[in-house]
C-alpha cells in the first residue's frame, strides 16, 4: 500500500478532529504505519467549516496532505458539494444521511450517522464515533482492533462504554450497505443478462 | 558493552506538542507566554508538562513580558522558552534585542500564521523569515531554525536550545501552522541516545569574574544570578564588566565579539538537507512545511525524468551560503517555493549574484502550496 489518504469533513464541533486524530493513531501506532493528521479549521471554535485528514502508507510521508483522497466522509451537505470533486475516481465517498441530502453519486455509502446516535446513544455527540467505525469497514485500511485500542485510550475516562458502543453502532451500519451494495450490484449484473 | 536498555519511544504527536517534547528533553524548565493560534498548545501542553518536571510555567500578561519574563529566568540559570506566533513575535522585538545585547540564552518559537497584523489566524504563512533575521533594531547576529515535520519540531527544538546555550545567545525556532498542527508517528529518544548541551559557568572565585571578558570561542562563562557571581546586566552597549561604555574600542571590540561567537561557528550552525542533488539539474530550494511539497515534487519530476533534487534549507540565518552556493554553480535552474511574497528567494539571489536562473512560486492566500504547483513549474524549467 503506497498512500491512502482519508479526508473527514463538516461542521466545527461535530469531532472530526478527534476522529482523525484517533484514526492516526490506530494506523500508526498500533498497526504501524506511517501516518499524517492534518487540520484546517476556521477561527471560529464551532459551527464553521471544519475538515480533517489522515495520510496512512507503508513509506515515510512527504506532502502531509491529502493530494486525492481516496475515502471522503461528509457530515453536512456543504462539505460534501465542496469536496466531492477532489475524491480519487474509484474513490468512497461516505455521507451522513441526517444532513446530506443531494448525493452527488449512486456509489456513495449514506448511512445517518447522526440520526442513529441521537437514536441509539441518546445524544448527537457519538455521531464522528459512529463514522470512524464505518470508515474503518469501508475502507479496510486500519485494523477494528487498532481503532477500538486507540480509542479507549484518547476518550475521558467513564466513557469507554458509550464510546464503544458507538463504535459498533458505526462498524455494524457499515457492514449492513457493503452487503445492500452487494445485494444491489447482483441484481444489475443479473438485469444486465 | 551492554545493549541500551531503554530505548526511546514512538508516539503520535503534534508539531507543536513536540516542540515541548523537545524543549523538556533540552532541559528547559521555564516557560513564560501568552497564548495565541497557531502555537497555543504549546502553552496548553507546557503548563501541566513543567510542574511535572518541577520546572515553572507562567500564563504572562502580553508577548513583551513574556520575553522578559524568559529573559530573567535564564539569567538566573534556567533554561527559558516562550511560543507565540506574528502579532506576538513583533512585540517580542524590543526583548529579542536585549536578548541579543545582553547574552542571554532563550529559545523564542514563531509559530507562522498569515499577516500583517492579526492576518490569517489560523492559516499557514512563512512570512516571517525577514522579521526573524532583522525584527529587532540595531546591527546583530541571530540564529534561526526552520522545522517542517514533527521529528523536526522535536529534534530542532533540541537543537536551538544547544545552540543558544554554546553561544550565548538567542535562537529563534519558526515553525508554521502546517507543521505545528500536524500529526505524525515521531521517534523520541531516550536522553542517553541525545546530546545536550549546557551553558559555560565561571570557574573562578566570584571575585575574580569578569562577566563579558573575551576569549577564544568570544562566548563568556555565564553565571546564574544567586550564586554570587554579582554583574550588571544592561541593554546598553557594555564594558567587559557589564557597565555602559562610550569608548570607540570598548564598543567595536563588544559588537565584533558579538558577530565573531556566530561567524567563527557558522559550519556548526549551518543545516541543509539534499536530496537526489548530486546529478540535478533543476533543483527546488525550500523550507518549513513547503519542503514537504516539494520532496513529493522532486520524486514525481524524477519518476518523469527530469533530473530535479532538494535542497531544504534547515538553519535560515545565518544563511547557510557556503552549503547552498556549489549547488547553485552546478544546477541550471532553481526554484523557490515559499508562502510569503518572496523573502528567501531574495537572500538565494543575492548569494546567487545573477549567475543562475532563480525562478520564484509565491502563495500569500492561507493555503500550503501543493506538490503539483512545484511539479508543473519544474516540468516548465
Amino acid at each position: 500500500m503506497q498512500r491512502y489518504e482519508i479526508r473527514l469533513s463538516g461542521s466545527g464541533g461535530q469531532g472530526l478532529i478527534f476522529a482523525g486524530i484517533v484514526l492516526a493513531e490506530a494506523a500508526g501506532i498500533y498497526d504501524g504505519k506511517f501516518v499524517c493528521q492534518t487540520q484546517s479549521y476556521g477561527p471560529e471554535s464551532r459551527g464553521g467549516a471544519s475538515k480533517a485528514e489522515v495520510v496512512i502508507s507503508d513509506e515515510e510521508i512527504d506532502y502531509p496532505k491529502s493530494v486525492k483522497p481516496d475515502l471522503l466522509l461528509a457530515m453536512n451537505q456543504k462539505s460534501c458539494d465542496s469536496y466531492f470533486f477532489d475524491l480519487k475516481p474509484k474513490g468512497i465517498l461516505v455521507v451522513d444521511s441526517t444532513f446530506v441530502h443531494q448525493i452527488p453519486t449512486t456509489r456513495a455509502t449514506t448511512i445517518p450517522f447522526t440520526q442513529l446516535a441521537r437514536e441509539k446513544l441518546g445524544k448527537e455527540i457519538g455521531a464522528n464515533i459512529i463514522a470512524l467505525g464505518a470508515i474503518a469497514v469501508l475502507s479496510g485500511i486500519v485494523s477494528l482492533k487498532s481503532l477500538e485500542a486507540a480509542l479507549m485510550n484518547r476518550v475521558p475516562k467513564g466513557s469507554g462504554d458509550f464510546n464503544r458502543k458507538a463504535l459498533k453502532l458505526g462498524i455494524e451500519a457499515a457492514k449492513d450497505a457493503m452487503n445492500q451494495k452487494l445485494g444491489i450490484e447482483e441484481y444489475e449484473d443479473s438485469a444486465d443478462q | 558493552m551492554t545493549a541500551k536498555r531503554s530505548p526511546g519511544r514512538q508516539v503520535l504527536l503534534q508539531g507543536n506538542e513536540a516542540i515541548v517534547e523537545g524543549a523538556l528533553a533540552a532541559g528547559c524548565r521555564f516557560f513564560a507566554g501568552y497564548p495565541i493560534t497557531p502555537a497555543t498548545e504549546i502553552s496548553e501542553v507546557m503548563s501541566y508538562r513543567l510542574p511535572a518536571v518541577d520546572g515553572t510555567f507562567i500564563q504572562m500578561e502580553d508577548e513583551i513580558a513574556s520575553l522578559g519574563a524568559v529573559i530573567g529566568a535564564s539569567l538566573a540559570g534556567s533554561k527559558s522558552m516562550t511560543a507565540t506566533s506574528g502579532p506576538g513575535f513583533s512585540l517580542m522585538q524590543e526583548n529579542l534585542g536585549f536578548a541579543c545585547i545582553a547574552e542571554v540564552p532563550c529559545v523564542v518559537v514563531n509559530v507562522m500564521r498569515g499577516g500583517p497584523s492579526t492576518g490569517l489566524p489560523t492559516n499557514v504563512s512563512q512570512g516571517d523569515v525577514m522579521q526573524s533575521r532583522w525584527g529587532t533594531h540595531g546591527d546583530h547576529p541571530i540564529i534561526v531554525l526552520a522545522a517542517s515535520t514533527t521529528q523536526d519540531c522535536f529534534s530542532l527544538t533540541v537543537r536551538a536550545f544547544n545552540l543558544s546555550e554554546k553561544y550565548r545567545t538567542p535562537v529563534i525556532l519558526l515553525a508554521d501552522e502546517v507543521v505545528a498542527h500536524t500529526r505524525e508517528k515521531i521517534y523520541l529518544p531516550h536522553p542517553e541516545e541525545m546530546e545536550v548541551i549546557d551553558r559555560i559557568r565561571p570557574n573562578m572565585p566570584p571575585d575574580w569574574y569578569i562577566p563579558y571578558e573575551d576569549n577564544s570561542r568570544g562566548v563568556p562563562p555565564m553565571s546564574p544570578f544567586g550564586e554570587g557571581y554579582r554583574y550588571h546586566v544592561t541593554g546598553l552597549v557594555h564594558d567587559v564588566r557589564g557597565f555602559p561604555t562610550q569608548r570607540s574600542e570598548e564598543i567595536v571590540g563588544f559588537m565584533n565579539r558579538l558577530f565573531r561567537k556566530i561567524n567563527q561557528n557558522f559550519f556548526d550552525i549551518q543545516q541543509i538537507n539534499e536530496e537526489m542533488t548530486e546529478d540535478a539539474e533543476v533543483i527546488v530550494i525550500a523550507y518549513g512545511s513547503v519542503s514537504r511539497s516539494a520532496r513529493r515534487a522532486v520524486r514525481e519530476a524524477r519518476e518523469r525524468g527530469i533530473k530535479a533534487g532538494l535542497v531544504q534549507l534547515i538553519s535560515l540565518w545565518p544563511f547557510p551560503r557556503q552549503a547552498v552556493e556549489p549547488i547553485l554553480r552546478q544546477v541550471r535552474a532553481v526554484l523557490v517555493p515559499e508562502l510569503n511574497m518572496g523573502q528567501m528567494s531574495r537572500e538565494i539571489k543575492r548569494v546567487n549574484q545573477g549567475q543562475t536562473r532563480i525562478e520564484t512560486l509565491n502563495r500569500i492566500d492561507g493555503g500550503l502550496i501543493g506538490p503539483s504547483e512545484i511539479l508543473t513549474r519544474l516540468l516548465r524549467m
